[in-house]
């Protein structure tokens, strides 16, 4: 930025001549990444290098009866073989993955490999290390494990009853988790009822499939006993405690990298058995040891999310207002609870959002973690609200039928108005800033609703099916302290922090918690930085994902580090400016207040007149600071944490459409557009925003259309490579309209809130609406996702 | 993901690639475009002693057409025949079914040998050779000869080549102006291996369809020449009677595949929709000339 200053006393940090928050700046992360020059773990070599593969069960449940690995200890270049008992030893103990807010859960123990029972299939059970990752694999198809097969138990419906196997003896049965949440007089709701509706929804288990997988590089140095980590996450301080007291080292003697990270979406905020035991055997040789998850390893290890059998009901007036719901989920876990985040968080997060745009007061809920032999499930993009919202937005299509009402006036006459804020859920959960009726309003422009509609009608006249489907959305952002994780004994931070710091030449190093998969939180903390501050974009480099060289923080998951990470570069950035002001008026004898740093210099905040450019203040302060009298004492590096105070989270709201055709003969569907109007607060970056919708819905797409983790009635993962697990690709992707209804939070001066997960939240009820309004001429109904052209014509009765 | 061992041999000729393959037989793998075997290698599904890398005899690529008949090299690209006038010219069908083959990039690595050596169910061009009448020469060190393609495909990845012999070209008739042809299959995403498919010819003459050929793949383990439906539509006025004909036929001519890509019920009523519509774009195209 260059050209006058105008002088204007009353600038808020959004409109001065440096303020980026609100535009669209390209991204310094990208130029990288398109040039091929991002560096991520893989790309780290060190002298001395090992590498790891890992021997996995071929079973879904197995006792270990017995390991030869003689052969594979012999085979060439291997360093060491260790069983899972060996690592098990030589861990300060086992993982159990409960957290106490959820004061009901249970789950078994359980160690970096499989000990004495292998539990899913995919599990690691023996770890090769050895001078290649080809040796290492050549050497694991050596080891012989003699297993004795053991009975399964893999259908969730059917994991409580008698006689199901139980996974874990010591804990009396599958049972993880139990939960129910009922307020008002539900009972009383459905027999007053004028009409009631009524379906089962199935959602099929899958996985994150992220481009980069999980990788981690250890490096043991035994002189000063620090283990330095680069890794592959979305939470360095948290895997950094994880690793530091499995291993049994001080936490601030591990340090943790996440160099660049080529996405993530929840998958890279959980403890991996194979990651712990790469670093263990990094300390154990004392020379580096690399693992890198092949994508065969990461079908059947990382986790999965979303398996839930939902059977839900919707008590309506005949003018159409929701008076009560009332549905039971049954969530399918896997073999163990993931450590530290729990495997049961998806389910109370459907509990927490399903029908939460809705002003109805009558509403129980009940949630049944069962365990499973299969990959461990938990935290996935949009934790439990494309399951929540698909149950909630799809009961009240079948009433708006039913009843004749149009669904996006059901949607009108249900919701929250925009006057109505704060206030509560039925569910409990606090609302506050949202605009639903703006939303909505804007979303019946973007699409044309009603000239849809028409064209829709003059098309099935022709034989062509077309649907519009709707889905408004609250959508969980930026936990607060009070609700799960760190207040329920994980080593996570629900805080967040940023030192920013004046070096002599007038730039800026910015150190933050949270961190960067590729979406650009880099960006927007450097656009957050510059504009609290008052500096151009090239003055700030950003530092994050490196234990230690930034504060403690949370880093980046639930849609918090714009949110709270933001909040807190926001906040260091105005204290160093306070500052700068400060030191400024004392070498200038002016008032701090009558001067105002933009785009890096001093300036006379009446007039504009430059005073003195910021790196005089840097070089003054640093090399000259005897400019200065005694009682001043430069700081010029300041660091602020934020977290919300009492709130669970920071809810966004929105509203999604989709337009599909449904080839009535052969069950397929194309999506013709899709289109998004949410309230993510203040925006910082328009474009950035955008695309993490767009990413979001799909990924949200994915999973109603495509993605299924396959198990067969033994428990084996059977379409665990990218040939046979279909993600969405770009040729089936509609384009995608972004458009933001902005009502800043309350909770921060900034006034952002979460973006990441809006799209995939709501995509999947927005499709299956548009899909079941399609059908609708055939009376015909899909309940489950992903929505197969084969279940299409089930539905229809044509096969 | 890495690869076992194997030992890798650069092919300087035809003859030395039969050697190498009369000592290895079945331990021996040939390697083309590798869009299939580099991924069986590297998941360790497969695990050949030997690869004998073809890619330098480039006078095995390329498709010509000599005056009689279409000459395609075991080592064409699809992406040249994709962009061949001479095909598009003399065998529509094939140029019709060559953009349902993977993606760009798999089609300029991926070899019509390669394909049809291979012989997986749900592949394009083992489809057409069949519905196209074309033959396959194979070379050993025993001789060369050539096998019919309704010879040549025998299941599920198994066709009749013998473990010594290399396939060196696919020779195919050109289609006749009289004739007309169309290909439909249906993938769940673009480029992916088809669930249904038919490649289908027919003389078409004042409504009347004759030398009626359909082939299906996807749903069965290997190229299908659907001998009964053809009986049932040839000779016939293309209307609902016939296409009600032809699709009880066809129950008796497949047998679906059940597997993570359909029940055989689905796959069949697909192949029954795929009929209609291929048959339809032949009558409009015959109308349309």
């Amino acid at each position: 930025m260059t050209g006058t200053v105008t002088p204007k006393a009353r600038l808020t940090p959004h409109d001065r001549p440096h303020s980026y928050v609100g535009r669209s700046l390209s991204r310094a992360g990208a130029k990288r990444a398109v040039a091929g020059k991002g560096r991520y773990t893989d790309d780290i070599t060190l002298p001395r290098m090992l590498h790891a593969a890992f021997v996995r069960s071929p079973w879904a449940h197995a006792r270990i009866k017995g390991i030869d690995i003689a052969a594979a200890r012999k085979a060439p270049g291997v360093r060491v073989v260790m069983t899972g008992a060996e690592v098990a030893k030589l861990c300060t103990g086992p993982w159990v993955g409960t957290l106490t807010c959820f004061p009901t859960m249970k789950s078994a123990p359980q160690f970096p490999l499989a000990v004495e029972r292998a539990c899913w299939h995919g599990e690691p059970v023996v770890m090769v290390i050895a001078d290649t990752r080809a040796l290492a694999e050549d050497a694991a198809e050596l080891v012989e494990i003699i297993y004795e097969e053991l009975p399964v138990t893999v259908d969730k419906t059917t994991a409580l009853g008698p006689g199901a196997v139980v996974l874990h003896p010591e804990l009396g049965d599958n049972l993880a988790f139990e939960k129910t949440i009922d307020i008002g007089n539900v009972d009383q709701a459905f027999e007053s009822a004028d009409l009631i509706v009524e379906e089962t929804y199935d959602f099929a288990r899958h996985t994150a499939v992220s481009l980069e997988p999980r990788v981690l590089l250890a490096d043991w140095d035994a002189a000063s006993e620090r283990l330095q980590i680069w890794t592959s996450s979305q939470t360095p301080h948290m895997i950094q405690h994880v690793i530091a007291n499995t291993l049994g080292i001080p936490d601030h003697n591990v340090r943790v990298v996440a160099p660049d990270v080529g996405g993530s979406f929840g998958l890279k905020i959980h403890t991996y058995g194979d990651e712990i035991a790469t670093a263990l055997a990094a300390k154990v040789l004392g020379r580096p040891v690399k693992f890198v998850a092949d994508r065969l390893e990461s079908f059947g290890s990382d986790i999965h999310a979303r398996e839930n059998l939902i059977k839900a009901r919707m008590a309506f007036t005949k003018a159409g207002d929701i008076t009560a719901v009332d549905f039971d989920v049954v969530a399918g876990a896997g073999a163990y609870s993931q450590y530290p985040r729990t495997s049961v968080f998806e389910a109370n997060q459907i509990l927490n959002i399903t029908a939460g745009p809705y002003k109805h007061k009558h509403y129980r809920a009940k949630a049944t973690v069962v365990y499973l032999n299969k990959v461990p499930s938990s935290q996935y993009r949009a934790v439990g609200h494309p399951i929540g919202i698909t149950v909630g937005e799809s009961l009240l299509d079948l009433a708006a039928t039913k009843l004749g009402i149009d669904p996006l006036e059901i949607r009108r006459r249900n919701a929250f108005p925009d006057a109505a804020f704060p206030t509560k859920t039925a569910s409990g959960v606090k609302l506050a800033d949202m605009s639903f009726t703006r939303c909505f309003d804007v979303l019946e422009k973007s699409i044309g609703y009603r000239a849809l509609r028409a064209d829709q009608a003059a098309l099935r006249k022709q034989g062509v099916y077309r649907g519009i489907g709707l889905a408004a959305f609250i959508k969980g952002t930026a936990p607060g302290p009070n609700g799960y994780y760190g207040v329920g004994g994980a080593p996570i931070s629900a805080q967040d922090a940023c030192t920013i710091k004046l070096e002599p030449n007038g730039g800026i190093i910015c150190a933050v918690g949270v961190t960067d998969q590729g979406q650009g939180v880099n960006d927007v903390m450097q656009q957050i930085a510059a504009s609290a501050l008052g500096v151009e974009m090239a003055a700030i480099r950003i530092i994050s994902g490196d234990t230690d060289a930034t504060p403690y923080g949370g880093g980046t998951y639930a849609s918090r580090a714009t949110a709270i990470g933001g909040e807190a570069v926001h906040q260091a950035a105005r204290a160093l400016r306070a500052e700068v002001l400060e030191l400024a008026g004392v070498l200038l004898q002016a008032k701090p207040e009558t001067l105002d740093l933009i785009s890096g210099k001093i300036v006379d905040a009446a007039t504009g007149m430059e005073r003195l450019p910021l790196r005089e203040i840097g070089r003054i302060a640093h090399f000259q600071v005897g400019q200065f009298p005694n009682t001043v004492h430069p700081q010029l590096s300041h660091t602020r944490r934020f977290r919300l105070l009492d709130d669970l989270y920071i809810f966004t709201n929105g509203i999604q459409a989709a337009h599909v055709e449904v080839d009535m003969e052969t069950g397929f569907i194309k999506h013709l557009k899709h289109w998004v109007v949410e309230d993510c607060g203040r925006v910082i970056n328009p474009q950035l925003a955008d695309e993490q919708v767009r990413g979001g819905c799909v990924q949200g797409l994915g999973g109603a259309l495509y993605e299924h983790c396959v198990y067969d009635e033994n428990g084996q993962l059977i379409n665990g490579t990218m040939a046979d697990y279909l993600t969405p690709m770009s040729t089936e992707m509609p384009d995608i309209v972004v458009e933001h209804v902005v009502t800043p939070t309350s909770a921060s001066e900034l006034g952002a809130k979460g973006v990441g997960e809006s799209g995939t939240g709501a995509a999947p009820a927005a499709l299956m609406n548009a899909v079941n309004d399609a059908l609708l001429p055939f009376e015909a109904r899909v309940t489950a996702q992903p929505i197969t052209p084969e279940s299409i014509l089930i539905a229809l009765g044509r096969v | 993901m890495k690869a076992p061992k194997f030992s890798y041999v650069r092919a300087e000729s035809v003859e030395h690639a039969c050697k190498l393959l009369a000592e290895h037989g079945d331990e021996a793998r040939i390697l083309a475009g590798g869009q299939s075997l580099i991924p069986t290698l590297n998941m360790r599904l497969s695990r050949p002693a030997l690869l004998i890398d073809i890619n330098r005899l480039e006078h095995l690529a390329g498709a010509i057409f000599n005056g009689k008949e279409v000459r395609v090299g075991t080592l064409t690209r699809h992406a040249d025949v994709m962009l061949s006038h001479m095909v598009a010219k003399y065998l529509p069908l094939v140029a019709e079914a060559i953009p349902h083959v993977a993606h760009v990039a798999v089609r300029n690595r991926g070899t019509f040998g390669g394909s049809v050596a291979l012989a997986d169910p749900a592949a394009e061009m083992p489809a057409c050779l069949l519905a196209l009448g074309g033959r396959l020469v194979l070379q050993s060190v025993r001789g060369t000869r050539e096998v019919a393609a309704e010879d040549y495909f025998h299941g599920l990845y198994q066709t009749a080549r013998a473990p010594d012999e290399m396939l060196i070209e696919a020779l195919i008739p050109p289609q006749t102006s009289d004739e007309r042809s169309s290909f439909k299959e249906l993938s769940r995403r673009h480029g992916d291996f088809a669930v249904a498919g038919v490649a289908a010819r027919a003389r078409v003459k004042s409504g009347t369809i004759s030398n009626v050929r359909l082939v299906y793949f996807g749903s069965e383990v290997k190229p299908t020449l659907a001998k009964t439906a053809m009986a049932a539509a040839e000779g016939k006025i293309w209307n609902d009677a016939t296409a009600e004909a032809v699709s009880t036929a066809l129950a008796s001519d497949l047998d679906p595949m059940d597997n993570l890509l359909g029940k055989p019920a689905t796959k069949l009523h697909w192949q029954r929709v795929l009929t209609q519509r291929a048959l339809d774009d032949i009558t409009s195209k015959a109308k349309a000339a």
